[in-house]
């Protein structure tokens, strides 16, 4: 729906239709009940667990044992795993052995495995490394930049800019970047919004074309600034997509976000951007996210990030939970009909083995529910 | 034809949703801390205090069988009584429902379960003898003139059975109606149910029991809850039960959680603007108390997460 002008797209307005037939509303109401086709019949999981999930875990985890969590999480069928940071470990002492965790990690064919990559250092040590897809990141809020990668929003335009005309240079068919992109409110300069939101942008060079799947974070509430325009978000979903992505992830960071939220939000960014390259990425703080990631795959979105065990907490709210887990969303999904090539048995066993190290309890509802389940007969079939 | 069929999402939702809260009763009858009967009321006073429509009160069961309910007699009697706010109990039997009439219960509950292992199991009797037993019940309610609400339990899995038909539950659903319940709440007793069982349960049941006479008690034991109660919203049930702080864990598996938390389903309901008549902060206050009384951590996000707007 993106360029269709707004005369058509008047014509084609819900209120319009209902104004001209008054009849439609009754008929779509007794459609409601009609839940057969309304799901895609797949849904792509991105796995952010090992390295969005772990670097808001407070303890620091051995790097053979984030190495084992990968390679578990790679034999359960994800596409998608998120493995580590080239960042400075002085920022973020987690991921400190990126180099030792992407080396050492066994890569299963037909599974991604992107990494961020905050300048053309981390850029230089991942590719020799041995990344295929790599993140760069900037940000448009000069506090956030200057806290998380010590430079001006211009400078790291700059070494964003300077990575991939690097990658093209050398012809490495490097498969990803992220860049993030804090954006901030209108009272400064740009046009976008919030000291809380960044946009990580995906880049895929799929040789020769170079992809890109930026992640806009914050697109239903900011712990500074609150309540997000919808059309902000489009905004930037728009502009971003307009620069070549392929793939946009809209993040609920502090996960204020609810189905009706939601709906508001993707029904903007849908005029903006096609359905099909939208992703969600949704926070549990509130307990929403499942009904959010529902209301997101009823408006046809067909690519979900989790976190397996629900790693990493709430930066915002302190004792938390963060990320949604993976294991219930499949079990979601799952229930719902929709495939996902994942088996949801074996990313539980990742959740235990990772929560296990962590000397944690997992943030899985279905992980917890199948650990103490007295030999209950249905609770095995959905699964 | 995209853009009508994502509008159909919004339109089809309730404007006001009708929360009944079970925390006294379904979510302290779970809990293992016997609580004093001076922080029941306590409890039941600030929940009434919230805007909460229906609170149930307490069980008119044998202490025998349900210590924690032992009180119920000081419990109905001691509430302070908000106007306009319902206080339903649950009556096992006859005997109880005479017992419930005397210390001033209004309003009554009884239940039944979609599947025959479960209601061997826990009550020793089939499913329809189980209704039977509340034709005395209901002819003493009829004669009192107090609405009676019915339960239907393991309507989406049984922790016995496994799968559960969605025709069973439409079958005691339809019962439980036509012997004169005004309201039918459907128990996803295990929380196994995912959007996809619940939108085909309630396709069955509201085919044999008018939908605005529906309700959805759902379970948060495998972090389904909120989605299936959209779903349920959905197909136009607004009725929904839930706890405070999601009271009350999974009896059939050991530290689970049960309960869906009335405070994550009332942040839910307001953020798609449908009305409630609830105060969230009070409620949360409630949630807060109980928790403290109990020593225990609440069940719900909202109330556990920190982060201010």
């Amino acid at each position: 729906m993106g360029n269709v002008p707004t005369t058509v797209k008047h014509c084609l307005s819900y209120e319009q239709l209902i104004q001209d037939y008054p009849w439609l509303k009754r008929w779509l109401l007794e459609e409601k009940t009609n839940t057969g086709h309304e799901f895609p019949e797949f849904v792509k999981i991105v796995e952010v667990g090992p390295r969005d999930g772990l670097q808001n875990e407070t303890e620091i985890v051995p790097t053979g044992v984030k190495i084992q969590l990968i390679d578990m999480l790679s034999g359960t069928g994800l596409p998608v795993i998120e493995a580590t940071s080239f960042v400075s470990s002085k920022w973020v002492p987690q991921m400190a052995d990126h180099t030792d965790v992407l080396r050492g990690i066994q890569r299963a064919p037909h599974v991604r495995y992107p990494v961020l990559t905050p300048n053309m250092q981390g850029f230089q040590d991942a590719v020799a490394a041995g990344a295929t897809e790599v993140a760069v990141f900037g940000s448009a809020s000069e506090t956030f930049s200057k806290k998380n990668i010590n430079c001006s929003i211009d400078e790291s335009m700059l070494r964003f800019k300077e990575v991939i005309n690097t990658a093209k240079e050398r012809q490495i068919p490097v498969r990803g970047f992220i860049i993030s992109i804090r954006i901030i409110s209108c009272h400064h300069h740009q046009c976008l919004d919030s000291m809380g939101g960044f946009i990580l942008l995906l880049i895929r060079a799929d040789a020769p074309q170079l992809q890109i799947s930026p992640y806009v974070s914050c697109a239903l509430g900011c712990p500074h600034e609150g309540y997000i325009e919808p059309s902000k978000v489009s905004e930037v979903a728009k502009s971003l997509y307009e620069l070549g992505c392929y793939e946009i992830s809209l993040g609920d960071t502090i996960g204020v976000g609810t189905p009706g939220s939601m709906f508001k939000m993707l029904q903007s960014v849908m005029k903006e951007v096609p359905t099909n390259a939208l992703a969600v990425h949704c926070h549990d703080t509130y307990g929403q996210a499942l009904p959010n990631i529902l209301t997101a795959l009823q408006m046809g979105v067909c690519v979900v990030d989790s976190a397996v065990a629900g790693l990493g907490g709430c930066p915002y709210a302190q004792g938390s939970s963060g990320n949604v887990s993976t294991e219930d969303v499949l079990y979601m999904l799952h229930g719902m009909g929709i495939e996902t090539g994942v088996n949801l048995a074996k990313v539980i066993e990742a959740g235990d083995f990772i929560c296990n190290a962590l000397h944690r309890e997992t943030n899985s509802k279905v992980a917890k529910a199948r650990g103490r389940t007295l030999g209950c007969v249905s609770v095995r079939e959905n699964i | 034809i995209l853009l009508l069929h994502t509008c159909v999402k919004c339109v089809s939702l309730p404007e006001k949703v009708k929360i009944v809260e079970v925390g006294p009763r379904d979510g302290l009858q779970n809990e293992k801390t016997m609580v004093p009967t001076e922080t029941k009321i306590n409890l039941i006073d600030m929940l009434s205090a919230s805007g909460l429509p229906v609170i149930e009160a307490t069980s008119f069961v044998s202490p025998k069988w349900v210590p924690q309910m032992a009180d119920q007699v000081e419990v109905m009697k001691g509430i302070d009584r908000k106007p306009g706010v319902s206080y339903p109990v649950l009556t096992p039997n006859l005997k109880g429902f005479q017992a419930a009439i005397k210390a001033g219960a209004s309003e009554v509950a009884i239940f039944g379960a979609a599947s025959e292992l479960f209601s061997k199991k826990n009550i020793n009797c089939s499913v329809d003898e189980s209704l039977q037993r509340f034709d005395e019940v209901m002819k003493a309610a009829k004669e009192f003139g107090v609405p009676v609400r019915g339960y239907v339990s393991c309507v989406l899995g049984c922790p016995y059975e496994g799968k559960v038909a969605p025709e069973k539950v439409a079958h005691v659903a339809k019962r439980l109606y036509s012997m004169g319940c005004y309201e039918i709440s459907l128990g996803d007793t295990i929380g196994v149910g995912t959007p996809g069982s619940m939108s085909k349960m309630l396709e069955a049941v509201s085919r044999e029991v008018p939908v605005n006479a529906l309700a959805v008690h759902c379970h948060d034991t495998y972090g389904q809850a909120l989605a299936n109660i959209l779903v349920a919203l959905q197909m136009g049930i607004s009725v929904v039960d839930s706890s405070v702080a999601g009271l009350g864990g999974c009896p059939y598996a050991q530290g689970a959680s049960g309960n869906v938390a009335t405070e994550d389903v009332v942040y839910m309901l307001h953020g798609l603007g449908i009305q409630t008549g609830v105060d969230l902060s009070k409620l949360m206050d409630a949630g807060a108390f109980i928790c403290r009384t109990l020593n225990r951590k609440t069940n719900s996000k909202v109330a556990q997460a920190t982060c201010k707007l």
